[in-house]
């Protein structure tokens, strides 16, 4: 199925809903549509064989993605944060290609042969201009590639996910009802759109016909504020936001009231945290939600209900599920295997294989890392409970060796944030003479805790073996803006720290 | 007359707006009707002369999926209209799916 259905069904069947901004004054479905087939036109004519997006959230997004669907040429949005080098580099692999700038940004770049920029401005001046042209149709077919993402290269070269219109339409039908939402549902969303989240959030809500307001970028006054004003009913946050979020919400006692759904991902979420949310919103659903950009998104969810019968159980297997990702979708399916590729049993740990419609697990350049019967590797650590559930370790190149036994910073993090002072925990393997591999951790703290203190905290739960070697206090810990903690960064600076 | 499904291929009904896409195709031919009469491709010739068979009239909405458990055959009305759809002449269920939680 191609991307330009889903806006098409859409258009058809929910025409007059708000598809995004504010409820009295915001752009229709069938607007949407118009628009969306009005850029298409003018981007198919464009130059170049892609369309790339260098900018903050704005209607722009939803627009792009559609039109350059309906032109029948990949989307590639690309990180704006990025300093001039890395963005420039990019931006050259993407040639020949149309890019949609916003302000400035064209200046930041400077000309790159095979690349000619649109800005954000004129891109949506084609699509609202009503004697425009507009697309009677969409290009090319399921199978093409509808949007191309760089992943963040934490681990080095930055390589561009491929996902087909097949892989992220088979996601979008297979886990969101069409037309499924109330008609007074609203997201917001501040996830970047060059996330496979802000890629996710465009496709369910249209499917969904849910109203979208957008945050430019993630700041957590405005979030707060944006929600309260626009009787906001659905989120998408990731780790590092929902604290900051919480901060505010504690501070001026007004909570959330229009609020029903608060999903997060992206990450591990400490367990204080989501106990600390649970309690100032009560009356908020949650959901953890675990995905891959070479997923589509979500594998694997953690529902309302699962989140109610964990904190009501007495059962410790149960209430474990709080730090679990949930179970798989029914539309695909998840085994666990060991490093020669057999499946471990129930609880054992291994690594997390993946196989479904919307997995694409292809790189641009290198092929698919797919095995001969469908599976992708993830690279992430995690094991199944008796009920199904998974619990996510972390990366398996994250794994630390010390004196031939292999350990989980994840299982160490966790541990480390279950103690009241500790705010922020990232542990590393650092060179070390004795055991090959040491383990290092880093934190942030509120109040009065000692080194000693911490590994006490952690011997008495874990193996010894497992207790950090050395630990350093921080103010803050290295996140790139997705949340996702730069471990190469950490790992460097504590072996530099603790050589 | 039977069709050879393949996901992503699209049909519409001779006698009435309704068009599907195959989500999940079928091993073998299948003779697959909207309104009693067999579906044609999106796009090819539709046939003159044919009405709605009232027995096969409850309508197709819009979003839903429709699954055959036999042949593993999955649909999506991508195009609501008033016939109904079958396989030969047995109707062919909804399918029946959990709503999953948002988590985007």
């Amino acid at each position: 199925m191609h991307l330009g259905m889903l806006l098409e069904m859409a258009a058809d069947g929910m025409a007059d809903r708000v598809a995004l901004g504010p409820k009295a004054s915001g752009v229709t479905f069938a607007e949407l549509a118009h628009r969306a087939r009005r850029l298409g036109a003018a981007l198919e004519a464009a130059p170049g064989e892609r369309v790339g997006l260098v900018d903050l959230n704005s209607p722009v997004v939803p627009l792009a993605l559609f039109g350059a669907a309906i032109a029948g040429k990949p989307f590639v949005p690309i990180n704006y944060r990025l300093a001039d080098p890395q963005l420039r580099a990019i931006v050259t692999r993407t040639a020949p290609a149309t890019i949609i700038v916003g302000e400035g940004v064209a200046e930041r770049i400077g000309p790159v042969e095979g690349i000619e920029y649109l800005s954000r401005a004129d891109a949506l001046a084609l699509a609202e201009n009503p004697e425009g042209k507009e697309s009677d149709g969409w290009g090319g077919d399921a199978d093409d590639i509808a949007v191309l993402l760089f992943t963040s290269g934490t681990t080095g070269e930055p390589k561009a996910a491929v996902l087909r219109h097949s892989n992220l339409t088979e996601y979008i039908i297979t886990t969101v009802e069409y037309a499924g939402s109330g008609e007074d549902e609203a997201a917001i969303v501040s996830v970047p759109p060059y996330h496979i989240a802000g890629i996710s959030a465009v496709l369910s809500s249209t499917y969904s016909g849910r109203r979208v307001v957008q945050l430019e970028a993630f700041e957590p006054q405005a979030w707060v504020d944006i929600v309260r004003t626009e009787s906001i009913t659905h989120a998408m946050v990731v780790p590092t936001m929902l604290g900051r979020i919480l901060d505010i919400i504690e501070a001026d006692g007004q909570g959330l009231p229009s609020m029903r759904s608060l999903s997060y991902g992206g990450g591990p979420m400490p367990l204080p945290v989501i106990e600390r949310a649970v309690g100032l919103l009560p009356n908020v659903g949650f959901v953890n939600a675990y995905g891959l950009t070479e997923t589509s998104s979500t594998i694997a969810v953690l529902g309302p209900d699962d989140h109610s019968a964990a904190f009501a159980s007495d059962d410790p297997a149960v209430r474990a599920r709080l730090a679990s990702v949930g179970r798989p979708l029914p539309s695909l399916e998840v085994s666990i295997r060991d490093a020669i590729g057999e499946e471990v049993a129930v609880g054992e740990h291994g690594e997390i294989h993946v196989r479904g419609g919307q997995v694409s697990g292809e790189y641009l350049g290198r092929g698919t890392s797919l095995d001969a019967d469908g599976w992708f590797p993830t690279r992430d650590e995690g094991h199944l409970d008796e009920g199904g559930y998974l619990f996510v370790h972390g990366r398996l190149d994250d794994v630390i060796v010390r004196g031939g036994e292999n350990l989980s910073p994840g299982e160490i993090e966790a541990v480390l944030l279950e103690h009241p002072a500790v705010q922020e925990a990232a542990v590393v393997g650092i060179p070390s003479k004795e055991w090959g591999e040491g383990v290092a951790a880093a934190v942030v703290v509120s109040g009065d805790v000692t080194e000693d203190e911490l590994k006490a905290h952690v011997r008495a739960r874990l193996r010894s073996s497992r207790t950090p070697d050395r630990i350093q206090f921080r103010a803050e810990l290295p996140f790139n803006e997705s949340g996702k903690l730069l471990r190469r960064v950490l790992r460097t600076e504590l072996a530099d720290t603790f050589a | 007359m039977s069709l050879v499904t393949k996901p992503g291929g699209r049909y519409r009904s001779v006698v009435d707006a309704t068009e599907i896409i195959v989500v999940k195709a079928t091993k073998d031919p299948i003779d697959l009707r909207c309104g009693g009469h067999p579906v044609v491709a999106v796009g090819d010739e539709v046939p003159s002369g044919l009405t709605l068979d009232p027995a096969f009239a409850s309508g197709t909405p819009l979003g839903k999926r429709f699954a055959d458990a036999d042949s593993g055959l999955e649909l999506l009305c991508t195009k609501a209209g008033e016939g109904s759809l079958s396989i030969g002449t047995t109707p062919l269920p909804l399918k029946d799916a959990k709503p999953l939680p948002s988590s985007d």
